[in-house]
């Protein structure tokens, strides 16, 4: 697989909370137009290896590259030097530190949905996707606030209500966000992120506490934004039909290690990836 | 140094009474996450009581009662003005702290016309002139370290050795959880505000032995700084608050004895900014993380 | 956006006649006057409390350092305008200070005796403004990381530590120490006030509807997910911040020149708290709720309820009417707000939300 048409890479991904070794040198890489889903058991790490890609948490070790630019890197430091449990803890030490904000990180091109809904919820789902149109700004604060950014306004306010037709949102767009079904809202959440114009859409758990129809819907819904938007996505889940469903490839994880990977066939056929997920007999 | 003496004896007594308020402050936000700006006013009515209750009945009768007003005091703020909001978000319950503290001091206002009570009956033998070191200073500055460190001790047996102690430490740990585990939450804050405020009554009693009035406002900066001493000692530590205290009282009287009183204020907050921007959690406080 | 109707229409009919109403106010009364004294306060506060809404109710900031910007504004409108012939007398510890010009004059020099005092004025204000800003950019640095509650008692200490310093008598030349700044000009009468007011606030309220606005609130809604979104929280925060404070320096200018007299004193944390409370009053988000609970509140204090600290109140004369039951009343109808109607009067509601039709009226709950 060539360098350029990686959009995600991860090497030697490591977070250590204390003694805690949450996710232990995660490595994996997401091709463009890809969507790949990064499944495991409930504590595995997925959320936590998310957060340190999203620039939420620093991860103790490991780098990220994003298009092909290397944007998180860290080893271990100060206490962690002598805690640390992970591996490759001296590949890193002469390189240095990258730890962006999550905005940074965003405005490169990296947008995510959070797995217990996060919207604003005061706005209405029209204002949800137009905050998020902020940060492709070219105003400042002066002539956002004396009007000579109309044009630029005019322009995003034509965006977003594009958007919200295509997600099929337009009709509820002067309600509250937060008044929303809850289908509508993992759907606004998708919707928001997408505002932003990502290459990569980052979605942590999309599914959680839907029924199955909704899920059905999700999934067609997955598929169509990666063909509208041309993005390529990153999910975690554990909708395991949804999961087989629209993954090219598939990452799991337990114990924060990567036990497995491959496209759904090959994983539905992993004794490990069984046993994770049902339990080993002899694990007493 | 000889100079600098008299101002480290007073700087360790000031510091002991700003302990007593102190640990008002620390064990309501371990447990309600909550700045109680209404402390530092109960500090303020207290001191009011003892003037009133000095000047008409004799000793024995006028520090219980003190103890017993102030007490009541605490307890109906947070029964009348917290209890309500346990619910809402941390910016209402502390928005409701300044309103209390608002309403304290107008009240005060009112029942005082705005004049400072003069302290006309100090209790005997603490307010009693003594020399030490050369120096002439109120027994109530010799008085006050002790005092305090045994408050303290009791407190710390009745928190790690009681009922209601294991029921505060369990609720500052996770107040949920201590909810679900049958502990009741209401009776322990009620009793925390009890004993933040019968310590900040004893705190009163000593402080204005040494001032010749009370006036409302009184109750504002020693609040303030005995918070500041919380948050430097990392707050919600018992034994961070007394540290904190008794370091803030000396630093501050050591300016005041270097010649830079207007400073001494101004010292206090400066510390704070620097504490909380280096350490957020103070000396002996224990690290908080969000969860995303 | 395009909606050029009813409600906006009312909303400019109300602004109009308060307008007229300042205007017949300075016409028939003379300046000192309660009703033009009332409005005049009534106006500063209602900036300062706008100022303070930007930031506690629109960005989510728990800021209490009100009252050290308002400081920083008075002391700047003081200093820049004392007429150079009387500061022998104001500065009459510290020989007549350092500072040897006052802007009006300066102006008056330039543009002629009717506009060029003005001009001066406007400009210390603006200078008072700049000043607190620059202040809450280098306090913000360190400051804003804090959360909530910490965030409080920073700004907090920081507003008491301006205190102090401008008591300090090594400052005397400038600030005269603890002693009163006075002497200095005021701009006019209530109508000059409720222009120059409603400029301000009108400024303000572009900013919050423009696209930073939006993103303070989606700062104030959800931090995390604002973050995820692009926002570069220190950069907003920082800049709801410095705005906030600009206006507060600026309102604190327009309290100096309203008080005639400045003393560093006055400038308590007691100040933000009573600031504070008439934002919470008017409703955490409205701008129109912090203007409305200004007048209410300054109008009642300094007017209406004067009889409940004299004896007679409606008519009723009673011993318990003496000094200080009027704040009494008014801090437990505060208490009253803040227990059992939490979005105050207003709730996040705007002017113009009042007159639109009923209909429409389930889109304002929600807010809790």
């Amino acid at each position: 697989m060539s360098e350029a048409k990686n959009v995600l890479r991860l090497e030697h991904i490591t977070m250590q909370f204390g003694g805690v070794v949450a996710v232990d040198d995660l490595s994996m890489e997401i091709n463009e137009g890809e969507i790949v889903a990064l499944i495991g058991p409930n504590g595995a790490g997925k959320t936590t290896a998310f957060n340190a890609i999203t620039g939420v948490y620093e991860p103790t070790n490991g780098q990220v590259y994003f298009l092909g630019e290397p944007v998180v890197r860290n080893h271990p430091q100060g206490k962690m030097k002598k805690q640390y449990k992970g591996a490759e803890a001296e590949k890193y030490v002469h390189e240095t530190v990258l730890n962006p904000t999550p905005d940074k990180l965003t405005a490169l091109g990296m947008a995510r949905t959070f797995q217990n809904i996060r919207l604003w919820r005061t706005q209405t789902v029209f204002d949800n996707v137009l905050i998020a149109k902020h940060m492709l700004r070219t105003s400042n604060v002066f002539s956002a606030t004396f009007r000579v950014n109309r044009a630029e306004e005019k322009r995003q306010r034509a965006e977003v209500l594009e958007l919200l037709k295509i997600v099929g949102l337009e009709d509820v767009k002067d309600e509250l966000a937060t008044s929303l079904p809850y289908g509508k809202q993992r759907r606004l959440e998708i919707a928001r992120a997408l505002a932003t114009n990502p290459k990569l859409l980052m979605l942590d758990e999309p599914a959680a506490g839907m029924n199955p129809q909704e899920t059905d819907e999700l999934t067609a819904f997955i598929g169509r934004i990666r063909s509208e938007f041309g993005v390529t996505i990153l999910l975690i889940e554990h909708h395991m039909d949804l999961v087989m469903d629209i993954s090219d490839r598939i990452y799991v994880i337990d114990f924060g290690k990567l036990i497995a990977h491959g496209t759904p066939e090959q994983i539905q056929n992993d004794q490990r990836v069984i046993d994770a997920y049902l339990g080993v007999e002899d694990d007493a | 140094m000889q100079g600098l003496l008299p101002y480290l004896i007073n700087g360790v007594s000031v510091g002991g009474q700003y302990a007593l308020i102190a640990i008002g402050y620390t064990l309501v936000y371990g447990i309600l996450r909550l700045i109680n700006f209404a402390h530092g006013d109960v500090f303020m009515v207290a001191g009011l009581i003892m003037v009133y209750s000095s000047a008409t009945m004799p000793i024995y009768l006028s520090i219980p009662l003190v103890l017993v007003l102030t007490v009541i005091l605490g307890f109906t703020i947070e029964r009348a003005a917290y209890k309500p909001l346990r619910t809402a978000p941390r910016m209402s319950v502390m928005i409701s702290a300044i309103g209390v503290s608002y309403l304290i001091q107008n009240l005060a206002f009112y029942f005082t016309g705005g004049l400072p009570q003069p302290v006309t009956n100090p209790i005997p033998w603490i307010s009693d002139n003594v020399t030490l070191f050369g120096e002439s200073t109120k027994r109530v500055t010799l008085v006050t370290p002790f005092l305090t460190v045994a408050l303290v001790f009791a407190l710390v047996y009745l928190i790690n050795n009681t009922k209601i102690g294991m029921g505060m430490r369990a609720v500052s740990k996770d107040f949920e959880t201590a909810q679900l585990m049958g502990i009741r939450i209401n009776s322990v804050i009620s009793m925390t505000f009890v004993i933040g405020s019968f310590l900040a009554a004893v705190g009163a009693m000593l402080y204005f032995t040494n001032y010749p009035s009370v006036a409302i406002t009184s109750g504002g900066m020693p609040g303030l700084k005995a918070f500041v001493a919380a948050v430097f000692g990392g707050i919600g530590s018992i034994p961070g608050a007394v540290v904190g205290a008794f370091l803030i009282g000396i630093s501050e009287e050591l300016i005041k004895g270097l010649g830079y009183s207007t400073f001494s204020d101004a010292f206090t907050f400066a510390l704070l900014i620097v504490v909380l921007c280096v350490k957020p959690t103070g000396l002996f406080g224990e690290k908080v993380t969000d969860k995303v | 956006m395009k909606k050029t109707n009813r409600e906006t229409i009312i909303t400019a009919a109300v602004l109009l006649v308060v307008l007229i109403g300042a205007f017949a106010l300075d016409a028939a009364l003379p300046s000192y006057h309660i009703a033009i004294k009332v409005v005049k306060k009534a106006c500063v506060y209602s900036l300062v409390a706008v100022s303070m809404n930007l930031l506690n109710g629109f960005t989510g900031l728990f800021s209490l350092g009100q009252a050290g910007f308002m400081l920083l504004g008075a002391y700047s409108y003081a200093v820049l305008c004392i007429p150079v012939a009387k500061r022998a007398g104001v500065y009459q510890y510290f020989d007549g200070g350092l500072v040897q010009f006052s802007l009006p004059e300066i102006f008056s020099g330039v543009l002629g005796g009717t506009v060029g005092p003005v001009v001066g004025m406007l400009c210390a204000l603006l200078v008072g403004g700049l000043i607190a800003a620059l202040c809450a950019y280098l306090i913000g640095l360190p400051v804003l990381r804090l959360k909530s509650d910490y965030l409080a008692i920073a700004t907090l200490g920081f507003a008491e530590i301006l205190r102090a310093f401008f008591q300090w008598n090594a400052l005397g030349p400038l600030t005269n120490g603890s002693n009163l700044l006075k002497n200095y000009p005021d701009l006019g009468g209530a109508a000059a006030y409720v222009i120059l007011v409603g400029l301000f606030i009108a400024v303000i309220l572009l900013l919050v509807n423009s696209t930073y606005g939006r993103a303070f609130m989606a700062i104030r809604d959800d931090e995390v997910a604002a973050e995820a979104m692009g926002i570069n929280l220190a950069h907003h925060k920082r800049l709801a911040f410095i705005i906030s404070s600009f206006f507060a320096g600026i309102g604190g200018g327009m309290l100096a020149m309203y008080m005639g007299t400045v003393q560093a004193l006055s400038f308590k944390s007691a100040m933000t708290y009573e600031i504070l409370l008439i934002v919470v009053m008017g409703g955490i988000g409205s701008i129109t709720g912090s203007v409305l609970t200004s007048f209410l509140y300054i109008a009642s204090l300094e007017w209406l309820l004067r009889g409940l600290d004299s004896g007679t109140f409606l008519g009723i004369s009673s011993p318990i009417f003496k000094n200080g039951f009027r704040m009494a009343i008014v801090s437990v109808i505060i208490m009253v707000v803040v227990l059992f109607f939490r979005k105050g009067i207003m709730g996040d509601r705007e002017l113009p939300d009042l007159f639109r039709k009923k209909a429409k009226k389930e889109e304002v709950s929600g807010n809790e």
